[in-house]
């Protein structure tokens, strides 16, 4: 995420808040590596790579947090956690712990946070995240910061910088916790760069034992029904998007962008409004309230770029955006400005990209054959 | 059976003022509507209502404009609406939140027991989905977020099988009454008011609820309640970098310059573009 969005230029006002004595031993950044069904949700390793820069910037060591059933593969992943950048690993293993349920898991890291008294504790904003994240705060009776987009260290109290969108994504804010431990906060995933992966990492496991009684668990698992891959669209992996918004006008208009898209073989997006105008799925909005993406080329048509959308496409390599009003926002940070319509600009692109990309194959088409 | 569902009132577009001075919302002028995640919930339970003759009461902490929010939930079929407000609540996060409807929760459960608490799997206006959560562990309840389906409910026995979205699939999950459960978008499909649902709404008592009814404690309400402070608030700023504009006398003509444009810029792209829709082709995917 570039900069532009992690902090102001207005200097931080905080409010005076003391921090009691019986906090001040919690040392270090941990992450909670969220895993299901033998995989880890790549968020975790995205959040150990900002960790590792908060931890360095602190001074102190970053941990991965892994809770999970008996199995070897739990202990596997602990590995991994090293080759993301973490120092230490903290693994508790229980038979209770196999599938993820909110009881069990808030109880057990509630647990490991009160015995090793981290500062900072981050998760995914992800469906189990989000669901751990409220209540192990709750329980602990700390501060949670949901959905950052920014996260830094203050240098003069180390205390930690949670930037998000605010207002209905039209400004942004910093959210600071000054009298509780740890400090808590949720991102959603592709919005931190996913670092490097470096199996020869040196790493330290500390085994947890957790007393944990299934007969004291209420919620059961009766079935996990995973999703078919297919049916649903992959936006945050992809690496073309052609997105529509309001400025589309018409839900005809909408086609628009469906048939860009093809020709370019890009992934459909779409803006608040166009999801709310029932132009386009749910599972296709990008933005704050939808999906985080970083593609390499993100084209948005009608879309005004309102910091609700903004924060949720700014990772994209090259931004192209479509707009008949040349003051629009999405100009403050896009690549290329296309001053229009969408409506008339759309059909012109596809020709153009139709036209650019046939002449490529003939071209690569003509190369293989000389090479022959 | 008696279902308890904990709604907010939000602003309904992004045109959201804020004071240039103290930094808080400017809530004059902007219209406000039910968080539409909560209508999710409030038609689920309105359901629940429809099958077995479940007791609905609403509950919003908010400011004494939320009354029309609740006024809408009770024209849409709900039984009784109590709104949670003083002047001590207001500045709350999530933390302070959860405190508070928790508490109001237990005096209505004190009253007349409560079975099931529904709310929405967050709001358009905070999007942190953290009250939820945060009002189960604080009653002692089971948390079932993000349920996409209530399959069986069961209030002898009571018991309750759920579908809740996850990471890469959907859990089946069975769990015990009381419980939270946060409802996901597009789980059914919200009716509209009737006229005599109007105007039993408008005649309708909506009982004002302060810090004495509920019995909390000021530490931990409002601001002074809140752990997490907003330390400054800032719109983007601009790339140092100015877009390059494309320009040309028809789309056409601006669609080509651009196109060529690009692909000179990051000559990368037009292979990974090929790449890309051969994949595609091989996939079976029509280019």
């Amino acid at each position: 995420m570039s900069d532009s969005l992690d902090t102001a230029a207005k200097p931080i006002k905080k409010p005076k808040r003391v921090l009691p004595e019986r906090f001040k031993s919690y040392k270090g950044v941990w992450v909670f590596i969220e895993h299901e069904h033998g995989h880890v949700h790549p968020v975790s390793w995205e959040l150990l790579g900002k960790g590792r820069e908060l931890a360095d910037k602190l001074g102190v060591e970053l941990a991965g947090v892994l809770l999970g059933g008996m199995g070897e593969a739990v202990r596997e992943l602990a590995a991994e956690v090293g080759a993301y950048g973490a120092d230490l690993c903290y693994l508790a293993r229980h038979p209770v712990l196999e599938d993820y349920r909110n009881q069990p898991y808030t109880t057990g890291l509630t647990e490991l946070v009160d015995t090793y008294q981290p500062e900072i504790l981050l998760l995914g904003a992800t469906t189990q995240g989000r669901d751990l994240a409220g209540s192990v705060a709750t329980t602990l009776l700390t501060g949670l910061t949901a959905d950052c987009t920014g996260l830094d260290i203050d240098p003069s109290d180390r205390s930690l910088l949670s930037s998000r969108p605010t207002f209905g994504g039209s400004l942004m804010c910093t959210i600071v916790n000054l009298a509780t431990r740890p400090q808590m906060a949720t991102v959603r995933p592709r919005v931190m760069t996913m670092p490097a992966r470096r199996p020869d990492r040196p790493l330290r496991v500390v085994e947890h034992g957790l007393q944990l009684d299934e007969s004291a668990v209420v919620t059961k698992v009766l079935d996990f029904v995973p999703d078919v891959r297919a049916d649903k669209p992959q936006l945050p992996f992809a690496d073309f998007i052609v997105a529509g918004g309001r400025g589309l006008a018409k839900p005809e208009n909408f086609t628009l962008v469906t048939r860009l898209a093809s020709t370019i073989g890009a992934e459909v997006g779409a803006s608040r409004p166009a999801v709310h105008a029932g132009w386009a799925d749910v599972e296709r909005q990008v933005g704050q309230s939808g999906k985080t993406v970083r593609p390499k080329l993100y084209i948005a048509a009608g879309i005004s770029g309102a910091v609700q959308h903004r924060v949720g496409m700014e990772g994209a390599d090259v931004i192209a955006g479509i707009n008949p009003d040349p003051r629009a926002p999405i100009f403050d940070f896009a690549n290329y400005a296309l001053i229009g319509s969408a409506a008339e600009l759309l059909p012109a692109l596809e020709r153009a990209f139709a036209r650019r990309l046939a002449e490529a194959r003939a071209r690569r088409a003509q190369a293989a054959e000389e090479t022959v | 059976m008696h279902i308890a569902v904990c709604i907010k009132q939000v602003p309904d577009s992004a045109q959201i003022r804020v004071h240039p001075v103290t930094n808080t919302i400017m809530r004059q002028g902007v219209p406000t509507i039910v968080n539409p995640y909560d209508l999710f919930a409030l038609e689920e339970a309105l359901r629940i209502k429809d099958r077995t003759g479940a007791r609905i009461t609403v509950l919003t902490m908010g400011p004494a404009q939320a009354e029309e929010a609740l006024r809408k939930c009770l024209s849409l079929g709900a039984d009784e609406a109590i709104l949670i407000t003083d002047k001590v609540f207001s500045g709350a996060d999530t933390l302070a939140t959860s405190y508070v409807l928790a508490a109001a929760l237990k005096t209505l459960d004190a009253r007349t027991p409560i079975d099931l608490i529904f709310t929405g799997k967050q709001t358009i206006d905070g999007d942190t989905a953290q009250v939820g959560p945060g009002i189960a562990i604080r009653l002692g309840c089971q948390l079932l977020t993000y349920v996409s389906k209530i399959c069986e409910l069961e209030p002898t026995a009571r018991h309750i099988v759920v579908e809740r979205r996850a990471e890469g699939g959907v859990q089946v999950l069975k769990s015990a009454l009381p419980a939270v459960v946060t409802m996901l978008e597009g789980s059914n499909e919200l009716r509209f008011a009737d006229m005599p649902g109007m105007f039993r709404a408008a005649r309708q008592e909506v009982q004002r609820w302060n810090r004495d009814s509920i019995g909390v404690e000021l530490a931990q309400v409002g601001l002074k309640g809140s752990p997490t402070v907003v330390a400054q608030v800032f719109g983007p700023r601009p790339k140092a970098v100015k877009a390059l504009r494309i320009d040309g006398e028809t789309p056409d003509a601006i669609a080509e310059a651009f196109v060529d444009k690009l692909f000179a810029d990051h000559p990368h792209l037009e292979d990974a573009m090929l790449e890309h829709l051969e994949l595609l082709g091989q996939q079976g995917v029509k280019p």
